[in-house]
């Protein structure tokens, strides 16, 4: 039986790759995501993991070494944010390029400059295109179990892909929230240990990695698309398989208060808890308001995203993160994309908030709703606005 | 499975992993060449200097003992030439 238990949500993901028993994890400490890695190895070096704890002098080390170890058939784990994410970069296309699975958690937190340590969606975004299953959590048990289901969706042999979880840096990785923690056991048959299909193996050589002429590049590029599109039935069966093992329930997009909803609002991660209050106070005036949330970013869930919105007069996307000199929000932009070929659509409204660690409030989803509502009346003006910008 | 010049997709294997040890040398890399070391054997004395410093591994010793170009992945670069300390290797244009 699954016991609930107070614990940071950073911790919370710690004690997730213990139970997934990862076998090797990389990591570099950065804020806000220092904590996970931080107690994994004090994990290692107590003896309840069994894992190699790589200590590396970089990011770009620590994704290096990962995919070192996903390609051997380790189980693999790394955790990072920020600049941290930023220096990953070209590794994360080798990863993704080379289908080596392996879980990231990346403690989402905005881009310098100006520094900042706290939280909002620039650092992912950035990363939007690099061929990784991406994931957003709204809570610590979304955190924990996402950990827990992305090590079973990447090493399906239909996916072979590595997954970033992302959780909000602060506002959620630095709180303690009620985890429901399962018994070892119930991991165990729900996540049995990685089988690669190949692996690198000094009796068996192969050469992973080798350079792609153009006669062949796109063709690889091809399979590595299909494999990530692929990916979602694998996401939906997985997520099943939980629910029957574990009763909680996800869905690529989460839904509140949608039925008979003519606004919708849209935003990932832990701000959708304030929008949720939000919704539940204009709904008490008759507004009739709505959440979606999309858990699932990549491979982004057209069908149900259009199924998300149908019926709806508009849709308010809000991104914590800017696409500067471009059409604001990238999720808004994905979204828009989305809707275009269809007949009957929502109008769509893109805002930029929660930046840098600012705070999304209650009122901010008011000012988001009723502007929205203006542009209903009046059609549209700006291509997007910024929220709660101090004039 | 090598590189393959002309892949259909299926025939492709994951992340293009080449699974054949050693297939780099059936890739013809010397098209580019534009000049060919030429070596008389007057005057080569089989020291084997130009196969040490060949960076290509592109040279190899033939059954009676002299080092012989392997034009399949020569890039002409001229190294052995210049380093050959009897004068034996000589730079020609290629198509002469």
């Amino acid at each position: 039986m699954a016991k609930r238990t107070g614990l940071e949500v950073s911790l919370a993901v710690s004690e997730a790759v213990k139970m997934a028993r990862a076998e090797v994890i990389a990591a570099y400490p950065i804020t806000p995501q220092t904590h996970i890695v931080e107690e994994l190895s004090q994990m290692v070096a107590d003896g309840e993991l069994d894992a190699e704890f790589i200590l590396v002098e970089s990011e770009h080390s620590a994704m290096s070494a990962c995919c070192g170890s996903s390609a051997v058939g380790a189980r693999s784990f790394t955790a990072t944010a920020s600049q941290g994410l930023a220096l990953m970069h070209e590794v994360l296309y080798i990863a993704s390029g080379l289908r080596l699975p392996m879980v990231m958690v990346v403690a989402n937190r905005a881009l310098s400059a100006p520094l900042s340590i706290w939280g909002d969606h620039s650092d992912v975004m950035a990363e939007r295109d690099s061929g990784w299953l991406q994931f957003f959590a709204e809570t610590g048990q979304d955190a924990f179990d996402l950990t827990i289901q992305a090590f079973k969706i990447s090493e399906d042999h239909r996916v072979l892909l590595p997954s970033i979880v992302n959780l909000d840096g602060f506002t959620l990785t630095h709180v303690i929230e009620p985890i429901l923690l399962p018994e070892q056991g119930e991991v165990d048959a729900f996540l049995p240990s990685y089988e690669p299909p190949s692996r690198l193996d000094p009796q068996k050589p192969t050469t992973v990695g080798p350079v792609g002429f153009p006669e062949i590049y796109t063709e690889v590029k091809k399979q590595q698309n299909d494999a990530l599109l692929g990916s979602y039935e694998v996401i939906l069966e997985v997520w099943d398989e939980f629910e029957k093992s574990f009763g909680r329930g996800y869905k690529p997009i989460e839904h509140y208060k949608t039925e008979d909803a003519e606004i919708l609002i849209a935003i990932a991660g832990s701000m959708a808890g304030t929008a949720r209050i939000a919704v539940d106070g204009m709904r008490e005036e008759g507004k009739k308001v709505g959440l979606i949330r999309p858990r699932l970013w990549r491979p982004f869930p057209f069908e149900e995203f259009r199924n998300s919105v149908a019926g709806a007069k508009a849709l308010a996307v809000v991104d914590r993160s800017l696409s500067f000199g471009g059409q604001g929000g990238p999720m808004c932009s994905e979204m828009r994309s989305a809707l275009f070929p269809l007949d009957e659509k929502p109008v769509v409204t893109s805002y930029i908030a929660g930046l840098g660690g600012r705070d999304i409030t209650i009122e901010n989803f008011r000012t988001i709703v009723s502007d929205t509502e203006r542009v209903l009346e009046e059609g549209y003006g700006d291509e997007y606005k910024l929220i709660g910008v101090k004039e | 499975m090598s590189n393959p010049s002309e892949g259909k997709e299926k025939d492709i294997p994951l992340a293009a992993t080449i699974s054949k040890p050693g297939s780099a040398t059936e890739q013809k890399t010397g098209e580019w060449r534009s000049k060919r070391p030429q070596r008389d054997d007057s005057l080569c004395d089989k020291c084997g200097i130009c196969w040490i410093f060949c960076p290509d591994a592109a040279i190899y010793i033939n059954e009676d003992g002299y080092y012989e170009v392997d034009y399949d992945h020569c890039k002409g670069c001229g190294i052995c030439a210049r380093e050959c300390p009897m004068g034996a290797i000589k730079m020609v244009d290629e198509g002469e």
